[in-house]
């Protein structure tokens, strides 16, 4: 089990490396993220030129909401999506075999096969954003809602990646996946705004079939000084449930994989 | 379009000339239609995720009316229902050859096959995304139907707002079709593309109507919008199904429509007669 953490060091080295190469692609990146974020930053703007409260969340409050979401994204298109993506072609072209001869847990290598490094470019700038919306709030930060913060946001993430593994693990039984990114993109959109706003049968949603709201909403209300240990507990249970399911779902799929030539 | 009258009719004159746009017209939409019907499955969980995104605005926006005592410049709760119910319609209207694609067809030498044929690669498009409507409309119909009862539209349209509507919303596919041409085009002096169409689209975004009606926006912004050709592709053909606006009004924005459908034509045919000399291919 030692020898894991080697082979996940290894693994980054050779994928930043390999993205090193295509240095422009860093600025493209940063213009693309500042347009994005402008984007929403004009959105608000206006939701509060009408209003100065959506559902019991201030500006800048809001602004923590778009930072978390900006942040995760980040790593999402970075660490998550590249491998799964990857991981989907594998499957359906049937070369899954070299992950599986492999002397290590397949789960683990498939997961880290590939990276986009330059997409940490977002995770910068929404730990920028989340910084200055915190800076601005009325309330004081306390050391234990920062705690919660980073806690909710470590969970958030690993339930994301159990979330596209899940789906991913899908094609093992239908074939033709392609659109998954897409639509997992468009539902990741939801979750700019707080999931209290929204009515209860697409909360539910959010949180159940697509796990938004312990995602990005959840590490918000840590700094907005809303969440309650109860919150952080039913957190907590959540990952583990999912971490579970998906690796059970992993092993299931995995028996009904046929190589293709191998 | 010389040659384009020398390859559709022997005798090469005006009618059969038109009689064989029509006639490739009608062929490549049916193919259209045949093709994407056969992936119904995946065109129909493409526009499920399609549908997240007003949802979205339309939650975002009913929130803020609550909160401002159930009225916002005039839109209810259920107006804005109705615009962004119709809104998925015109999102569908507005799907065309991207960008991205003809960066793609330029990059990897695709276009060579497609300058041998007699006709303009656009009309190719054209012709092939209309009769994807066919599918796309009528897979469309259900998911209006369920949003209609989630979200109880206030929608009374009268005839002439209909008949406008139907005119519109392909005013808005054939502009739209005929700008990002020319966007597509750019690649035929620099590959580095992307950024560029990021700035587009977001543009687009915002003072289209897409994102928010454009009666939301500042009085600035809409003075912006006004002068660019975004809100005929997006929130006219809403506004003429979801706003109360008079025949004269209708006819006007109609008009706009067939002047940016002008300029746009004019503005592809140039930038195509500059890049194409640009382009060239190995292999193939």
């Amino acid at each position: 089990m030692d020898r894991e953490p080697g082979i996940v060091r290894t693994y980054l080295r050779v994928g930043t490396l390999f993205e090193l190469q295509y240095r422009v692609n860093f600025l493209l990146q940063l213009v693309q993220s500042l347009v994005a974020l402008g984007t929403a930053v004009a959105v608000i703007a206006l939701v509060f030129s009408y209003t100065d409260d959506l559902a019991g969340w201030s500006p800048y409050e809001l602004l923590v909401i778009v930072g978390v979401h900006v942040l995760l994204g980040g790593v999402i298109r970075a660490f998550i999506q590249p491998s799964m993506q990857r991981l989907m072609e594998d499957i359906r072209e049937g070369k899954l075999d070299h992950v599986l001869v492999k002397p290590a847990d397949a789960q683990l290598l498939v997961s880290i096969q590939k990276f986009s490094i330059w997409q940490l470019v977002d995770v910068v700038v929404g730990a920028a954003v989340i910084a200055v919306a915190v800076v601005n709030l009325d309330q004081r930060l306390g050391l234990l809602d920062a705690g919660a913060f980073a806690l909710t946001l470590i969970l958030g993430a690993v339930t994301i990646y159990c979330f596209w593994l899940l789906i991913t693990v899908g094609a093992f039984w239908i074939v033709r996946m392609e659109f998954v990114a897409e639509l997992f993109n468009g539902l990741y959109q939801a979750g700019r705004w707080p999931v209290t706003i929204y009515p209860t049968w697409l909360q539910v949603s959010f949180t159940v079939l697509i796990p938004l709201a312990f995602a990005i909403t959840v590490p918000a209300e840590a700094l907005t000084g809303r969440l309650g240990g109860t919150m952080v507990l039913a957190a907590l249970a959540f990952t583990a449930v999912i971490v579970a399911l998906t690796r059970w779902a992993w092993r299931r799929g995995l028996r009904r994989y046929d190589g293709a030539s191998a | 379009m010389s040659a384009t009258t020398s390859a559709v009719g022997p005798s090469g004159s005006a009618p059969s000339a038109i009689r064989g746009m029509l006639d490739f017209y009608a062929t490549v939409a049916r193919a259209g239609v045949q093709e994407q019907f056969q992936y119904r499955a995946a065109n129909y969980l493409y526009m499920v995720g399609m549908v997240v995104e007003p949802v979205i605005y339309l939650v975002v926006w009913s929130t803020v009316a609550a909160a401002n005592g159930g009225e916002l410049r005039g839109f209810t709760a259920g107006d804005f229902a109705a615009y962004y119910i119709v809104w998925t319609l015109v999102r569908n209207m507005n799907i065309v050859f991207t960008p991205f694609g003809w960066e793609h067809r330029i990059r990897e030498g695709q276009l060579s096959g497609m300058l041998l044929r007699p006709v303009h690669p656009i009309h190719y498009d054209l012709a092939y995304f209309a009769g994807w409507k066919v599918v796309a409309i009528t897979l469309w119909i259900p998911i209006a139907v369920v949003l209609s009862l989630v979200f109880r539209p206030t929608l009374s349209p009268t005839l002439p707002q209909v008949l406008a509507f139907l005119l519109a919303i392909w005013g808005a596919y054939v502009i739209r079709t005929m700008l990002l041409f020319v966007l597509g085009m750019v690649t035929l002096w620099t590959t580095r593309v992307t950024a560029l169409f990021e700035l587009y689209f977001t543009a687009e975004l915002l003072l289209s109507g897409r994102l928010v009606p454009l009666d939301l926006l500042p009085t600035w912004a809409q003075r912006v919008a006004d002068v660019l050709p975004f809100r005929w592709t997006f929130g006219f053909p809403i506004e003429t199904l979801v706003a109360d606006l008079s025949s004269a009004e209708l006819v006007a924005g109609l008009g706009m429509q067939v002047l940016w459908s002008a300029i746009g034509w004019g503005l592809a045919m140039w930038i195509w007669r500059r890049g194409i000399r640009r382009y060239a291919a190995v292999g193939n």
